[in-house]
């Protein structure tokens, strides 16, 4: 007698629907064990992570604005991921967006300069992210170098190049030789959307990131042939859709989104630049856009979720001394859960009796 | 001279880890089944070979725990991408992210702490040899045991019969199938050998690189492993060149700052990255005429019944 795995007649549609909150439930039960192992009431830990942040205003904003880049970076990759071009390197575009944007800020310090300085920031953080993503699409399409490696690599450099800049040349002068810029003028801040919050308007721009993305994917030729290449290399090929023509556009629209998370989350919540800008949102964004199964509703969901993770982690470590690494522990199996749920959507399995009998 | 000697000193032991690692993954890959996951399986290796280290006292019993956590490690990775099916791009990088958290949760209770790493040889007679003495036969066992062991890879794969059937699942899993080679089961084994080497690799950092553990103190070489193997066209001989040429850009990159040249150190420490995506795209350019990855390498397979 033994488990096989075997490949459905079509795709289960109730296995899709329930398959992420198949993989949450699961995950909650590994957690549960986690935290009984670590000496913690899991209870009552599971209470502090999911529970105890949305009783109050203040950590329902804060997953807000947790879930703003979360969701942005997430609603780029989602494209990249249908088109099968694997971008594993958000985290360096958003860094690099953030640098960018933060260029104009240091360069109009305290010269009195306008309102456009802001909308000018955003601007550059995504042009910067496009372009900085557009080096490992360029390399996959000219010279076939994997994406996956390139775009990888290119992380660990912006995040040097980052730490270059705010020990060196942009170092706020007053500012005790911490590695960090001078706070950034108001006219080059993110502003709040309630008086004396944390909430700021890119909750907004992440709100219209996931309708154009719905859009995109939805009701465009263009988002119709990213999904067949994704899906169905060889009909796209005979239906004539470029497909090294949608690698970089993929990657160009994803750098750009994660480019201006970057520079939105720097200008906002952060209001300098600082090494330690991004507690990984560029990878926990690769969970996002799954969990969201690729789609843009999904991704919001999904985002708000890893951001409830993220602030009920903060919380359990002050309340409980549970470790901070505990979330990041806690995105992985969840990432596993949902892969493994997700398996189930196109494979079934049976038990097969004696089925190696003697030919 | 000395500085020479100490020069190439310093590149075989920085080299060690990536040689390592990669040799894992080309086994892994030859059998046809792509784990990101390098990274990951290193840097819980990393923890728990200096845990057990710290614990026990002994450099080898602290290497078992890196080669078993590896391993554990590589086990999560086959049931969901063999027993599963499940994409194994996306499994290698939920393996990464998974690992990172368990090397912060395994290794918080050792950070700031100090052990004695593992001792360099020294051979009577043998070691003395003016110049190549200590070249050959004056590093830690750590780095003879990686050049044996791509050795005894390499015998594995072009001289043995069990290795031919491993690259002929990795190159064409149906037929394999139909041979009656049992695919699963020697993809399975192939994973857990590139687990077991990721494993060791992370701890020989902690164990004989340095004499501590810092969360994150992998810094990517297991990325770099796996562009290594890319590298290396999925040849061991290759491999031994290509992650020797690392090391000594690893080591390029630090005595350069030790010497003062006017250049951020920032820069100086982004050149393992960028020599990384370099030859990424100098191999890819190079290989136009077809490529020499094992044809069956990231494809699931689901034996029918």
């Amino acid at each position: 007698m033994q488990l096989v795995l075997e490949k459905r007649a079509e795709r289960s549609n109730t296995i899709a629907l329930v398959s992420p909150l198949i993989a949450i439930g699961l995950t909650l039960v590994t957690m549960s064990i986690l935290f009984a192992i670590l000496g913690k009431n899991p209870i009552s830990a599971l209470g502090v992570y999911f529970i105890d942040p949305l009783t109050d205003s203040y950590s329902l904003q804060e997953i807000a604005v947790k879930a703003t880049p979360l969701v942005m970076i997430a609603i780029g990759l989602s494209l990249c991921y249908l088109a099968n071009a694997w971008n594993i390197g958000a985290e360096g575009q958003f860094l690099i967006g953030a640098v960018a944007g933060s260029w104009l800020a240091v360069k109009t310090q305290g010269t009195g300069a306008g309102p456009w300085v802001l909308p000018a920031m955003l601007l550059l953080g995504a042009a910067a992210g496009a372009l900085y993503a557009l080096i490992p699409a360029l390399c996959k399409v000219k010279f076939g170098a994997s994406e996956i490696l390139t775009s990888l690599m290119l992380v660990y450099v912006a995040d040097l190049f980052l730490d270059y800049l705010v020990r060196g040349p942009w170092r706020d002068p007053a500012g005790f030789n911490f590695p960090t810029t001078a706070e950034f003028d108001p006219v080059a801040t993110v502003p709040v959307l309630i008086e004396g919050g944390r909430l700021h308007l890119g909750a907004i721009i992440a709100l219209v990131v996931v309708a154009a993305g719905a859009v995109l994917l939805g009701k465009t030729i263009k988002g119709f042939e990213i999904r067949v290449v994704g899906a169905a290399p060889r009909a796209a090929r005979f239906g004539g859709f470029n497909s090294n023509q949608l690698v970089l556009l993929t990657f160009a629209i994803s750098g750009a989104l994660a480019g201006m998370a970057g520079i939105i989350e720097v200008a906002g919540p952060v209001g300098h630049l600082q090494p330690g800008i991004s507690p990984g949102y560029g990878f926990t964004a690769i969970i996002v856009a799954f969990l969201g199964r690729l789609n843009p509703v999904g991704i919001l969901i999904a985002g708000l979720f890893l951001a409830l993770t993220f602030i009920g982690g903060e919380q359990a470590q002050i309340a409980m001394k549970i470790p901070l690494d505990v979330t990041k522990v806690f995105q992985g199996i969840l990432l596993f859960y949902v892969l493994a749920c997700d398996s189930l959507i196109l494979y079934r399995f049976r038990l097969i009796f004696a089925s190696r009998q003697v030919a | 001279m000395e500085l020479i000697e100490a020069i190439i000193l310093a590149v075989l032991a920085a080299s060690t880890p990536l040689l390592l690692a990669a040799t894992g993954e080309l086994v892994t890959e030859r059998a046809g089944v792509l784990n990101l996951g390098v990274e990951g399986m290193m840097i819980v290796g990393a923890a728990c070979g200096f845990g057990g280290a710290w614990l026990t006292g002994s450099i080898i019993i602290g290497a078992l725990c890196g080669i078993v956590a590896g391993t554990l490690l590589s086990l999560v990775f086959a049931m969901m991408t063999l027993g599963l099916a499940v994409n194994q791009v996306a499994t290698g990088l939920a393996l990464t992210i998974l690992g990172i958290g368990l090397s912060g949760l395994i290794g918080a209770g050792f950070v700031g702490e100090r052990i004695s790493p593992a001792p360099h040889l020294h051979l009577p007679v043998l070691t003395d040899i003016p110049l190549v003495g200590r070249i050959l036969f004056g590093e830690d066992a750590f780095v003879y045991l990686s050049l044996a062991l791509v050795v005894s890879v390499w015998l594995f794969l072009y001289r043995t019969r069990a290795g031919l059937v491993l690259r002929a699942v990795g190159d064409n899993h149906v037929s394999a199938h139909a041979l009656g080679y049992p695919v699963l089961k020697i993809r399975m084994f192939a994973v857990m050998f590139g687990g077991a080497c990721a494993g060791l690799a992370g701890a020989y950092l902690p164990l004989a690189y340095t004499p501590f553990f810092i969360p994150g103190m992998t810094a990517g070489r297991g990325w770099i492993a796996l562009a290594l193997v890319v590298f290396a066209s999925w040849r061991p001989g290759r491999l031994v060149v290509g992650a020797y040429l690392f090391g000594a850009v690893t080591i390029l990159q630090l005595h350069a700052q030790g010497w003062g040249v006017g250049i951020p150190s920032q820069f100086m420490s982004s050149l393992p990255y960028l020599a990384t995506v370099i030859v990424l795209v100098l191999i890819s350019r190079a290989r136009t005429g077809g490529s020499t990855a094992p044809a069956a390498l990231g494809t699931v397979f689901v034996p029918d019944r």
